[in-house]
């Protein structure tokens, strides 16, 4: 038999990491498993990354972690065919310690944070998988890996939106392709010079760029672009059913997003050096699975803990913070040698406490709202034409604003619909 | 700027790749199968149609896991690459 372990975190990206740190931080014997040759192999996201979460674990983080950019511009693009509508927003406070976020690369991110949990005292090993849970009696005592029985007090399970873990444990049922977004990304090689030129940025500056519009032929989901020192992260997140409904791939409209003509001069002359495709839990409170049993805890995607309210879309710091509850549950469990799902029933009533669990009940009903197809083309389209009305001039009598929008907006959306639409807008998000 | 088509795409990615595939599809469902929603859903064209029958190539798999959610003839026997091999992201 081998060693048993106080706890073992299956997965290391960000909640099995800061999950690690902290348990070992409180002196528990603990074990990292990664399926990946190194933390970070298997792990993408978009690119941006916002909060304090991880400053409170590691103070001024953003000197030493491989951190990108820091997020001081945000731009909203409503997009048509051969026409944009923007909103941009740039702070300089988001130019300020502690920041307000950073562009972010998983593959060495995770490394990094890998490294720090391996220095707060948690072993880490690599290019292991977690093939199966071993039991006792009802209770989970450890995992199988590389055809090994490990066993420990207690297992968290941090190994993604596929979860085998939680499914083996019977905590999660067959996820909905509705629940679900699939997100597709490239990274596209440029130097320095000319991403801080054609984004107006200096330093280490950069923004976040989401997009809506025609590109995804009515499918629910946006498109982004992050930049980074020396490339930019951009890509496509859309519903998956939708997907299939209308028998689209996501890459088509990937395309179609890279060709239109507000983003195919960012991207000119950039090499493409990376694609990478992830799913996005996005249903929210109703798709969350059960997060704890006997022995056991999921955090993180694992855990479906994500925020979609269709102006942000973000894991990564409910990813940090559910880690930490965790590791906080256990750390308790441990002084009482108690790790049935009683004692483990502390781990909800942290996160209820926490931002993860208050956010996704404010927006509970925000992953119903973005699946209003109006979002991606009626309205994108009604916002351009007004706009193009308002800059044209046809040597002709002007109209007052009011006209405008009518003869844009009749035929397109009847007023009845926007009102209600703004209503469902104002009770959701 | 021309379409880069997803084998392009993926000739760019590091993977190490195993010599046993670790997706098997049950060809004899998917030949049951008329919306082949796996066609769409899989990001780097595993999976495609060819005189009427769905094939599967695992070498590009991303790893993403949308065959196994789409698929509701249970057809798709998923599973990830034994550990260390498959996709290895050098940005993510």
């Amino acid at each position: 038999m081998n060693q048993r372990f106080d706890a073992i975190v299956v997965g290391a990206g960000p909640a099995g990491c800061a999950c690690g740190v902290n348990l070992a931080k409180a002196g528990l014997e603990t074990l990292i498993v990664e399926r990946g040759k190194f933390a970070g192999a298997k792990n993408m996201w978009g690119g941006a990354f916002y909060g304090p979460s991880l400053y409170k674990l590691f103070p001024d983080f953003w000197e030493e972690a491989p951190v990108e950019r820091y997020i001081l511009r945000h731009k909203y693009s409503l997009l048509t065919q051969d026409a944009s509508f923007s909103v941009d927003f740039t702070s300089k406070k988001y130019g300020n310690p502690p920041y307000n976020g950073f562009s972010v690369l998983r593959s060495k991110f995770d490394r990094w944070f890998a490294a720090k949990a391996e220095q707060a005292g948690a072993v880490v090993a690599t290019g292991l998988e977690a093939e199966d849970l071993l039991w006792e009696g009802n209770a989970v005592a450890g995992i199988k890996a590389g055809g090994d029985a490990l066993p420990a007090n207690v297992v968290i399970a941090c190994d993604g939106v596929n979860s085998i873990l939680a499914e083996k444990a019977g905590l999660r049922g067959k996820i909905s392709p509705r629940d679900i977004k699939q997100g597709v990304k490239e990274v596209i090689q440029l130097p320095r010079q000319l991403i801080e030129q054609r984004f107006n940025l200096r330093g280490e500056e950069g923004i976040a760029w989401e997009f809506i519009g025609s590109f995804s032929r009515g499918i629910p989901g946006g498109a982004f672009i992050y930049t980074n020192k020396e490339s930019l992260s951009i890509g496509i997140v859309v519903q998956l059913s939708a997907l299939t409904e209308k028998e689209i791939s996501a890459n088509d409209l990937l395309e179609d997003f890279k060709r239109h003509p507000e983003v195919e001069n960012l991207l000119a002359d950039g090499q493409l050096v990376e694609y990478s495709a992830h799913m996005v839990p996005v249903g929210g409170k109703a798709m969350m699975p059960t997060l704890y049993t006997d022995g056991m805890l999921l955090a993180g995607d694992a855990a479906g803990l994500t925020l979609t309210t269709g102006l942000v879309l973000e894991g990564g710091n409910f990813a940090i913070v559910s880690g930490k509850a965790a590791a906080e549950t256990v750390i308790l469990a441990k002084k009482t040698g108690d790790f049935s799902k009683q004692s483990l029933a502390h781990y909800p009533e942290l996160l209820k406490q926490s931002f993860v669990l208050k956010d996704l009940k404010t927006f509970k009903r925000a992953p119903l709202l973005l699946e209003n197809p109006r979002f991606y083309r009626q309205y994108p389209e009604l916002a351009c034409e007004l706009a193009e009305k308002i800059f044209t001039n046809a040597g002709i009598p002007r109209k007052k604003l009011w006209k405008m929008f009518r003869e844009s907006q009749r035929g397109r959306i009847s007023l009845w619909q926007m009102i209600r639409d703004l209503f469902r807008i104002k009770k959701s998000i | 700027m021309k379409t880069t088509s997803i084998e392009d795409k993926l000739a760019v990615n590091k993977y190490d790749i195993d010599k046993d595939r670790h997706i098997q599809i049950r060809e004899d469902i998917c030949a049951t199968c008329e919306a082949h929603p796996c066609l769409y859903a899989c990001p780097a064209d595993c999976f495609k149609l060819r005189e009427g029958h769905i094939t599967f190539s695992y070498e590009g798999c991303l790893e993403c896991g949308s065959c196994r959610i789409v698929c509701d003839k249970e057809a798709v026997k998923w599973a990830l690459p034994r550990a260390g091999f498959g996709i290895c992201y050098q940005y993510g």
